[in-house]
């Protein structure tokens, strides 16, 4: 529009708005505009459709008593959200999902980091430790799940392991907390490879120079690695957290295929019980509730997280 | 911390790391020789870690029992898509948010991102719920649908966008210069430099689709639509109990092809994903 008005006005001509060449509709900034809409129109016509209407019909939902058998849709107010204070077993799926994700990031990252540092020695073969130690990132989720249960049945290779030393196992599957455990612990093992990586990644970014200078000012080991190596590696820290975090509120196959949310109640994890609700028992209302619950959990968690990062992490890239 | 360690403290560091690689190696191992054995064998105590007289009749049942074929062919083509499907929409959207400026950039972006936030639990059931209205259910369609343009893929357009946002400028200017349009930039320049974040992105896509558990047994009933995870679980006997030893070998045949590229293509693996922005 700007080189229109900047063009002389002249007499008449067969067109009245300029007599200079016309100016194509279709300026490089609209070019540009055109093709920035058309590339990212995929990703975003799937995020509106598969993400935010999804979204916004859980909230929907939730204020809906809705049986899929029976076929009846109905609002109900904030029925659900009372049903929601008032189930007794609430809270022990919330405590049981407290504590898988508590247990598994606290493993998850600490033993990732121990591994990330005894891996950054200069050692012979670490390229081959490091290649098995990544190993059950990539072998199939439910395979990887179904050898551990084979393993921790009362009769399995972990208590004939233990027997030949002399010690019983418990049946592992079978113990309230032992089941809990052994589900974190499997998942550990499973992706623990994954967070190692990234740690040794951002480990071969701290300069050695500072252990030089720690070295020479006589600062030990350990106080090094609290001092120079946790700040530089703490933006690492924070963004493997964030995924371990999210990724721990999310596991269902372990549970599904290991101890189906038993014995008891003691393993059912908020997402087993929302998938037990909605695809079990067919209550499509109170399973969007529970959706709801599991959305505020995960937004609550990351945005905590990523405030603390102001408070913590050393320096940002 | 990389200074020469003295012959002792090496020792001991091997030997650690020996005791430590017990939990991640011993199962996979544990895995195929207990499919190896008779189904007497597989719980005998003491155990053994190598069948006495090793066979295949358990891989013979995982056949016999379920469309096994079928269900490998379902899980590999449904990975493939999908890995194809989310590099190009995730690397054609990261581009565009990277590299061109238009109108509401930001604002788009953001609204792309939620997708971060919110894990695909959380929609599951509106998402089956549309599925249903569509008459999608018991087909292939939500599998490939939903993480080639739904939340899986937002992670990919993020790592994607990460990376084109390093690419230096002048590649494109002279490209530019030359009269190329927006799309041949992209196909021609870009795309080729993005090679290591794709195959990062590409991997962990697949091993994504692969994994996929509660959406197949929401979405499939018919077993010869089923992906491996869901055909995995479904060797059990009369009473419900898993058939340990049909079970292992399919695990087994589901496990042992990945492995076995991963063994060849280590590097791309670990060292595409420590590179790719996800720092």
């Amino acid at each position: 529009m700007a080189t229109l008005e900047r063009a002389p006005a002249k007499a008449a001509g067969p067109r009245p708005r300029g007599d200079g060449p016309r100016r194509p509709f279709w300026t490089a900034r609209r070019r540009e505009t055109l093709a920035g809409y058309l590339f990212i129109a995929p990703q975003l016509l799937g995020s509106v459709l598969f993400v935010l209407i999804p979204l916004g019909l859980v909230f929907w939902y939730s204020f809906h008593e809705w049986n899929v058998l029976a076929g009846s849709f109905h609002g109900v107010g904030a029925d659900n959200y009372r049903a929601l204070a008032d189930d007794p077993k609430l809270p022990g799926v919330l405590r049981a999902t407290a504590f898988f994700s508590v247990g598994l990031v606290v493993l998850n990252l600490s033993l990732a980091l121990a591994l990330a540092v005894l891996l950054n020695q200069k050692l012979r073969g670490s390229i081959v430790f490091r290649t098995l130690f990544f190993s059950p990132v990539v072998v199939s989720l439910v395979a990887w799940t179904i050898v551990w249960g084979f393993l921790l049945q009362k009769n399995g290779g972990i208590n004939a392991g233990l027997d030949l030393v002399g010690v019983e196992g418990p049946n592992w599957l079978r113990g309230e907390t032992s089941s809990m455990i052994s589900v974190i612990v499997v998942q550990v093992f499973k992706n623990v490879g994954l967070n190692m990586v990234l740690f040794l990644a951002a480990l071969q970014g701290v300069p050695r120079e500072l252990y030089e200078a720690a070295t020479v000012d006589g600062a030990g080991r350990w106080r090094q690695f609290v001092r120079i190596t946790v700040p530089l590696i703490s933006p690492t820290i924070l963004l493997t957290s964030i995924i371990t975090v999210v990724g721990s509120l999310q596991v269902f196959a372990q549970i599904a295929v290991l101890t189906q949310g038993g014995p008891g109640n003691s393993t059912t994890v908020l997402v087993y019980y929302l998938y037990q609700q909605a695809f079990e028992f067919h209550h499509f209302g109170y399973g969007a509730t529970l959706s709801v619950l599991l959305f505020l959990i995960v937004l609550v968690l990351t945005v905590v997280q990523w405030q603390m990062r102001k408070k913590w992490v050393f320096h940002e890239s | 911390m990389s200074h020469k360690l003295p012959r002792r403290a090496r020792l001991v560091l091997y030997g650690v790391l020996l005791v430590l690689l017990v939990p991640f190696v011993f199962p996979t191992w544990w895995m195929v020789t207990s499919s190896l054995k008779p189904a007497s064998e597989i719980f005998a105590f003491p155990p053994s870690l190598w069948p006495d007289d090793p066979g295949f009749g358990a891989y013979e049942r995982v056949f016999d029992l379920q469309p096994f074929a079928q269900q490998y062919w379902n899980s590999m083509y449904i990975a493939v898509v999908v890995t194809i499907g989310t590099l190009a929409v995730s690397s054609m959207a990261g581009y565009a948010f990277a590299r061109i400026r238009f109108r509401g950039q930001n604002a788009l972006f953001l609204v792309v991102l939620t997708g971060l936030l919110i894990p695909s639990e959380v929609t599951i059931v509106p998402l089956f719920q549309m599925f249903n209205d569509w008459g999608m259910t018991d087909t292939h369609w939500p599998l490939v649908l939903v993480p080639v343009l739904g939340a899986p893929s937002v992670l990919a357009t993020f790592i994607m966008r990460q990376f084109f946002i390093a690419l230096p400028g002048e590649l494109e200017e002279a490209a530019r210069m030359d009269g190329l349009g927006r799309f041949a930039i992209y196909w021609r320049i870009a795309l080729p430099l993005a090679r290591p974040a794709l195959a990062a992105v590409g991997i962990f896509t697949f091993l994504h689709s692969w994994n996929l558990y509660l959406e197949p047994i929401v979405y499939l009933s018919t077993p010869e639509k089923f992906t491996l995870p869901q055909a995995l679980t479904q060797f059990t006997d009369s009473y419900g109990g898993p058939m340990w030893d049909v079970q292992l070998a399919a695990a087994s045949l589901t496990a042992l092809p990945v492995l076995a590229v991963f063994v060849f293509a280590q590097r791309q693996f670990v060292e595409g994903l420590a590179h790719t922005g996800l720092k």
